[in-house]
């Protein structure tokens, strides 16, 4: 797939990506999905991102080359590959941080590299192609296990961890009540993963009623519209004994609805890094003392946050980059023991030829879309 | 490390309270001290370089690994290398990259026809989705764009 400008993409033939560092292999890509990450680049959202680069960070293939200093890899080897290129030797990435590399992405030192993510993340090209190059090709591609579904293996690239983790930087205790914003994939795996740390309530808010139905079948948990509540904070205010949730959860990001003032600042002037109600409301309906985590993705500059009310509540805020290798062992086996099951997250498979309509039918929300996966 | 003071240790009480255990970024990180030793860490070879990288001015040098996907080039190439002139932190730095992208998007058209390729703007944008799943959405949008166009255009000529 080839950026040709917001909302423009089309398919193009590149040339094969070649093996430019000694510990790089080359992959031809078995699946790649689109992610709410994606539609960021896809509305123009994020600084840098030049016309003729390949989005896709989430991907799994075959191994079809790889550099003289490549030991664990072969040819041939089916692997899935975390969305973050992570060197496995700085101190970020040997302390478990795979998501804050420090030696993946020249271009910015607040974000590490990221597959197809524009050059604010280090401008490589992405997965939705049929060939990619894999950096540091020892340190994230991991071998799938032969019981694996394919399917289950590609969403351990990024939905997978990404909602775990937002769960577990929850820190939640057993009998919490969680809140969860976004019922989209990550929002939806969020509140499904949080029930592994022992809460007693999960709730999860949106607005779009066919992904609340999904949430509520699938993730076990309280679903409701906000377009249908007078005030979010005050509903959710009283949906918790008037106490406020323990753990609130941001899986919305910069392209939140909700808000006027957000919406107008954030997303039709870019005045800041998108629209921050999810983050607000989040703020507002925890509990003092309560745990906010965060996410969802926010552009570079800055965002209008009530940070008034994280002092004077005493609100811990944990975010970051889901560091998608350090999770993969305990994920791959809650997903092998069938307590997991990713896959079921997938509604529409198209083949990458027609990546213009998958990215529409996605970012409109159309055909009750949840999750596409792209076949090269 | 740097250290303006060599006898921080002897401050009275020094390190009395720290608490491993009371790390923030638990469980993402497992603490191990690394991060005193600063960037005197283990890394890989080089990438070679033969395209042009735009560096974070916030880095000493660059990462032992980057993407090559699209150099800058052209006008939108020359604002992208101001922007990287000033830091992360400042909007200088951030809304032309915002403006390069928007030049860019021209840059591209002017290149598709230079090939002799018309991009196709339906198809670019999916717009069959919205056909088949949305049509009366996307009608009223289609309406309302045309009401706007009209009324703008009766205005124009009135000025005249
Ligand atoms: N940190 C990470 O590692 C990481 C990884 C993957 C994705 N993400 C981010 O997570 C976010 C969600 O990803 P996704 O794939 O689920 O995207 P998505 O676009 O499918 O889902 C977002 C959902 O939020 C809903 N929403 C909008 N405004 C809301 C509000 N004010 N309150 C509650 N819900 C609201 C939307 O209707 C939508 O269903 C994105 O910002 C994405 O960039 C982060
Ligand atoms: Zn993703
Ligand atoms: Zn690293």
């Amino acid at each position: 797939m080839n950026y040709r400008g917001p909302y423009r993409i089309r398919t193009v033939d590149k040339p094969m990506p070649e093996i430019l560092h000694p510990e790089d292999a080359i992959i031809r890509v078995t699946r790649s999905c689109i992610c709410g990450s994606d539609l960021h680049l896809y509305h123009g959202m994020v600084p840098d991102t030049r016309v003729g680069s390949t989005f896709g960070h989430e991907f799994t293939g075959i191994v079809e080359e790889v550099g003289p200093l490549v030991q664990k890899l072969k040819v041939g080897d089916q692997v899935l590959v975390p969305f973050n290129v992570a060197c496995g030797k700085c101190n970020f990435c040997k302390q478990g941080l795979f998501g804050n590399c420090h030696e993946s992405n020249p271009m910015a030192t607040a974000v590490g590299g990221i597959f197809g993510y524009s050059h604010t993340a280090g401008g490589y090209d992405g997965g939705q192609a049929e060939y990619v190059r894999v950096p540091y090709a020892d340190v994230g591609p991991t071998v799938i296990p032969a019981e694996m579904d394919p399917d289950d293996a590609v969403l351990l690239t990024d939905v997978v961890p990404t909602g775990y983790q937002a769960a577990e930087m929850g820190g939640i205790k057993e009998g919490d009540t969680v809140i969860v914003f976004g019922a989209g994939p990550i929002g939806i795996m969020a509140a499904r993963c949080a029930w592994f740390f022992g809460p007693a309530r999960v709730i999860i808010i949106d607005h779009i009623d066919y992904r609340l139905e999904f949430a509520r079948n699938y993730a076990k948990c309280e679903a409701y519209n906000f377009k249908e509540m007078a005030d979010p904070v005050v509903f959710l205010k009283k949906l918790t004994d008037w106490y406020g949730a323990d753990v609130c959860i941001d899986c919305v990001g910069c392209e939140a609805e909700g808000n006027t003032l957000q919406t107008f600042s954030g997303r039709v002037t870019l005045m800041q890094a998108g629209a921050a109600t999810a983050f607000q409301w989040a703020i507002n309906s925890v509990k003092k003392g309560g745990i906010v985590s965060v996410v969802g993705v926010y552009g570079p500059p800055f965002n209008l946050a009530p940070i008034g009310n994280i002092v004077n509540k005493g609100i811990t805020i944990r975010a970051n980059q889901a560091s998608v290798k350090r999770l993969l062992p305990k994920l791959i086996d809650h997903v092998l023991s069938g307590r997991l099951s990713p896959k079921e997250l997938i509604t529409h498979r198209v083949p990458l030829a027609e990546v213009a309509d998958a990215y529409r039918l996605f970012s409109s929300k159309l055909d009750n879309c949840i999750k596409t996966v792209l076949i090269p | 490390m740097i250290t303006q003071n060599e006898d921080y240790k002897n401050i009275p009480g020094w390190g009395m309270d720290a608490d491993p255990e009371n790390e923030p970024t638990y469980p993402m990180k497992n603490y191990t001290g690394d991060d005193h030793s600063r960037i005197n860490y283990e890394r890989a070879e080089h990438q070679p370089q033969d395209v042009e990288i735009l560096m974070s001015n916030e880095r000493p040098a660059m990462t032992r690994v980057f993407g090559t996907a699209v150099p800058p080039s052209g006008l939108s190439g020359m604002i992208r290398r101001y922007a990287f002139q000033h830091s992360e932190d400042r909007y200088r730095h951030w809304i032309p990259l915002i403006l390069a992208d928007r030049v860019n998007v021209f840059e591209g058209l002017i290149a598709d026809i230079g090939t002799g390729h018309l991009p196709n703007f339906i198809k670019e944008r999916g717009l069959a989705m919205e056909w088949k799943y949305n049509r009366t959405g996307l009608l009223k949008k289609a309406a309302t764009a045309a009401v706007i166009g009209v009324v703008l255009v009766a205005w124009i000529r009135k000025k005249k």
